[in-house]
């Protein structure tokens, strides 16, 4: 059976296609699970894609994590199963605490779309179990707030607990010790503001991020058993 | 509006005759509300009265279309049961007195206009204009309009994968904000704009009305500015990307659902325009109860509710079975929906204010607010405006720039600095400032964003792709509107070629000044005519287009403007397109013919303020030839790099290529030109390419054999630029000149966290 994967759908969420379009090309199977629904259908994995959650009116992130299908996910995380949010879906998690820090504007007060490459700085997380510690990534960012930041104690224990998944090599928005994407301390709850979706294929100018997909892939594969 | 005791006629935009034509169709005086409608329907912005003698020319036929110009959008069959929607439109007026907003509104309804054909908006483009960045209010507009769109595009969830950003001083107070708008849809499941039986009732879908935006088409976009153009500010749209996004999401559900008969966005003239427009179209009439629109404000009065523009809402209609599955499947997506009105059999447009009652059928009401024949409101008056081609015309082309520039830069001279004078004009330099800010990749379809000659996009589900490319150069529309509309149409065919693509549909936005001076008449008509000729001459069907006069500033004209949009379909794309970009140990080719043309060219007219003379010779037969051998070689990937030449000539076009490849060159000139007229002469239908040097001769070999001039320059390699005789500069002095020149200017670059590498 494939690795189910369960993709959130809030209002303004506009990344859910092109989410549940590469899970399938990768021999994964999507569900699409509107905002309002509270279970996940056993899923193996949730991905909270990008997109504006709710406009992100008030800010961004802050008004999707009181929706009903968030206490589903929360409770997916709490009992070790995979969950990625990928730039919105990372501010989201961001929100819900169920990651540390937070992210704030871009250093150049402008939205930025185009490709970053990244570095992968752990494999123990559920978005880079399969990929090479050091390895290179062209990864498309498209945000405008992206600069990740947090406090200084939060900082250190990221280090020190090898939370750091993934590194700008050339910082392009601001974020805090260049972190382009960070996990919780158990790595099954990972968020990104890169978007390894929109790297899926030769066609799009870049492949890099299926090596991270598959990784999801494999950890909604483990996951569902427990599910 | 401020208070006077002007006419209310007059006030709404309806000229004294246009009343009489009102009264005589009425029988008598007509109502507040009933004066109100025709102003806006009768406005040039809806009515295209000025325009439509001209634009019958176009032609619009070809065994793929399957919707032409007069809809929400044309369609095209693209194959494999898939149909494609494109429409392009203008935001002018608007976005030059409230930038951000302007921009804004024009990206949400164009999108509305697309959706509502039942497609899914998949991409967006935005050709703009702007004065010269030295003006300050010019890059508040710039930045504001760029942000706008970036704001709402991003938003709304429609990657923007494409445009243009051109300055010249002429736009300085009336930027154009153009914006196209490109949807797929499978070919049975089209939607149109049409009310069917009597019985249907009319549903109004999203935001609630208020008044923001009244007046919008007969106050702002059918007249100039004047020294009160700020005053005009509340009739620009507030625009909200969220709620459009719902409602894009419930229409397309309702779509899928098969709950709709028709529907059409609320755009110009509002409730009015949207509610006549759809019952005429079905030979119907239209009951309309103003207080069963749901309002932002309070106290708003029927001529307010019937006229607002407020934004994101559709008008649907369904069928009375079906209206309980829409308020439900419309509240699953918190978008508002109101029954507001029902179709009738009396070909009569009628408002009531609370007294329209679904049981009382098509009983007439005495109470009407209004009660008109529906067909009148959209069968304004048509105009056959006086055009006269103007007196200084002819010195203006005779004042040919070559002869000046010839003297200045003998051969021998040393051009590098006028390379590097050319790379820094906003027109020509790097635009990543603007693209960065766009979302160019949701979809996941863009196989070639922004910055190259056409975007192209995969077709998913299908082995095709869709190459789109806009273009539109003023400053050869006036010296001759009829050949710079050529030229434009021709460029744009040439982008697509570029990518391998056959053009298969033209759009065009028609940005003019005001159509009741002679002069922009005669610009109108032979551009119309120009674009028509190039058209039947390469195959292109128009589907689609926008008309925006009166853009104009205390009296002046803006340069004549039209925007070619043209989507070429690529039959196989297995590969990314060959890149405009070079690479070591290539070869370069030239095709086509270079003369000494430097009327309306870049270096003449930015560079050294000559801006008279005659445009670069169009010929139609050489530019069909030159598009299909293209083609075939990227179609093959027989080539390894394609650049179009355009804007700034062949040295530009190699600079571009060699920025692109972090790749130098070291070429010979081609012989028997002067040197200064190879590099910087923009001759139309010249294509730069690189191949390995294996491959160059064969190349060679099959334009002769094509008929296609075509001339090897030499090879590729090393960090300078170099043509003998011409210039020899460092790639990295050019790239910096090239990266910086728009964030210069804005006193934007970005330092520390510029990127050196390419997107």
């Amino acid at each position: 059976m494939s690795a189910r994967v369960a993709v959130v759908v809030f209002p303004g969420t506009n990344c859910e296609l092109d989410v549940a379009g590469a899970v399938e090309q990768l021999g994964g199977t999507a569900d699409l699970v509107f905002h309002t629904e509270t279970s996940l259908h056993g899923a193996g994995a949730v991905v909270i894609p990008g997109g504006f959650a709710h406009g992100d009116y008030l800010r961004t992130g802050a008004l999707a994590r009181f929706s009903p299908v968030m206490a589903a996910v929360e409770q997916h995380a709490a009992a070790g199963g995979a969950v990625v949010g990928i730039c919105n879906g990372f501010q989201i998690l961001t929100e819900a605490a169920l990651l540390p820090g937070a992210l704030q504007k871009n250093a150049g007060l402008k939205f930025l779309c185009r490709t970053v490459e990244c570095r992968v700085e752990t494999a123990r997380s559920v978005l880079s179990g399969r990929a090479e510690v050091g390895r290179v990534l062209r990864l498309p960012i498209n945000h405008f707030e992206g600069a990740y930041t947090c406090d200084p104690a939060t900082l250190d224990r990221l280090q020190a607990e090898d939370r750091v998944v993934l590194r700008y090599l050339d910082n392009p928005n601001g974020s805090l010790d260049d972190i382009a994407g960070i996990s919780n301390t158990a790595g099954n709850v990972v968020g990104l503001m890169p978007h390894p979706e929109r790297a899926s294929h030769a066609l799009l100018g870049s492949a890099d991020g299926v090596v991270l997909l598959e990784s999801l892939l494999a950890a909604a594969g483990a996951g569902s058993v427990a599910a | 509006m401020p208070v006077s005791t002007e006419p209310l006629h007059r006030a709404l935009g309806l000229t004294d005759e246009e009343l009489a034509a009102i009264v005589a169709l009425l029988g008598r005086d007509p109502s507040d509300l009933e004066l109100a409608m025709y102003g806006v329907m009768w406005s040039e912005h809806c009515s295209y009265k000025s325009s439509k003698l001209d634009l019958r020319r176009f032609p619009t036929e070809a065994p793929w279309v399957l919707v032409g110009p007069g809809e929400g959008a044309g369609v095209l069959d693209v194959g494999d049961g898939l149909a494609v929607a494109v429409r392009i439109e203008s935001h002018n007026h608007p976005s030059a007195i409230e930038p951000a907003q302007g921009a804004a509104t024009g990206v949400g309804g164009i999108i509305r206009d697309v959706f509502s054909m039942g497609a899914r908006p998949i991409a967006l483009m935005d050709p703009l204009r702007f004065g010269t960045l030295d003006d300050a209010r010019t890059r508040y507009l710039f930045e504001h309009v760029v942000g706008g769109i970036s704001a709402y595009g991003n938003s709304v969830g429609v990657p923007t994968v494409g445009g243009e950003a051109v300055f010249d001083d002429c736009y300085r107070e009336n930027p154009l904000v153009n914006v196209l708008c490109l949807g797929v849809v499978a070919r049975d499941r089209l939607v149109r704009a049409v009310a069917g039986a009597p019985g249907n009732v009319a549903v109004l879908l999203g935001a609630s009305t208020g008044r923001d935006g009244i007046g919008g088409a007969s106050v702002l976009a059918s007249a100039g500015f004047g020294a009160d153009s700020e005053g005009k500010r509340p009739s620009v749209q507030v625009g909200d990307p969220f709620e459009e996004k719902r409602l894009i999401e419930a229409c397309l559900e309702l779509f899928e659902h098969g709950l709709v008969v028709g529907v059409q966005d609320l755009g110009a003239g509002g409730l009015s325009c949207a509610a006549s427009e759809t019952a005429a179209s079905s030979d119907a009439g239209m009951d309309v109860d103003v207080a069963r629109v749901p309002r932002r404000e309070a106290q708003m009065t029927p001529v307010e509710v019937m006229t607002s523009e407020s934004q994101e809402r559709m008008l649907a209609i369904i069928e009375p079975r079906h209206v309980d599955a829409v308020l439900a499947l419309c509240d699953r997506w918190d978008i508002r929906a109101a029954v507001v009105g029902h179709v009738t059999d009396t070909r009569r447009f009628r408002v009531f204010d609370g007294l329209f009652d679904p049981a009382r059928g098509t009983e007439p009401d005495p109470a009407a607010l209004a009660d008109v024949p529906i067909a009148s409101l959209g069968e304004g008056p048509v105009y056959a405006r006086p055009r006269e081609r103007p007196w200084s015309q002819e010195a203006l082309v005779a004042a040919d720039p070559w002869p000046e520039l010839a003297r200045q830069f003998p051969d021998g001279t040393d051009l590098s600095p006028e390379l590097l004078a050319l790379l820094a004009t906003p027109s020509i330099a790097d635009k990543s400032w603007v693209w960065r800010q766009y979302d160019h990749q949701l979809f996941l379809n863009t196989v070639v964003g922004p910055g190259g000659d056409a975007t192209v996009l995969r077709l998913q589900g299908t082995t095709r792709g869709l190459a789109l490319a806009t273009d539109g150069k003023a400053r050869f529309c006036r010296l001759d509107p009829r050949t710079g509309a050529r030229l434009a149409v021709l460029e744009a065919a040439r982008n697509v070629a570029c990518a391998g693509a056959t053009p298969r549909a033209l759009v065009n936005c028609l940005n003019f000044g005001n159509p009741e001076h002679p002069a922009v008449m005669w610009q109108f008509h032979e551009t119309v005519e120009g674009m028509s000729e190039a058209c039947e001459a390469l195959g292109i069907p128009v589907i689609g287009g926008n008309v925006s006069f009166y853009n104009e500033s205390r009296g002046a004209d803006i340069d004549p403007t039209p925007v070619a949009g043209i989507i070429g379909l690529i039959e196989h794309l297995d590969t990314v397109p060959p890149p405009a970009a070079l690479g070591p140990g290539q070869q370069v080719l030239v095709l086509g013919e270079s003369r000494p043309e430097l009327g309306g060219s870049e270096w003449a007219a930015v560079v050294h303020g000559l801006t008279g003379g005659a445009p670069p010779d169009a010929d139609l037969v050489t530019a069909a030839r030159l598009h299909e051998f293209v083609r075939s070689l990227v179609a093959e990937r027989a080539v390894l790099g394609v650049h179009d030449c355009a804007d700034g000539g062949l040295a530009v076009t190699l600079a571009e290529m060699a920025i692109a490849g972090e790749c130098g060159f070291s070429l010979t000139p081609a012989p028997g030109l002067a040197a200064a007229a190879g590099c910087f002469a923009e001759s139309a239908s010249r294509v730069v390419l690189s191949t390995t040097p294996d491959a160059a001769a064969a190349v060679l070999r099959r334009a002769e054999a094509a008929g296609v001039p075509a001339l090897d320059l030499g090879p590729t390699g090393g960090d300078r630029l170099v043509v003998t005789g011409a210039f020899d500069v460092g790639i990295a002095e050019v790239t910096r000149i090239w990266r910086d020149a728009i964030p210069d200017a804005l006193g934007q670059r970005e330092g520390g966290i510029r990127p050196s590498g390419r997107v």
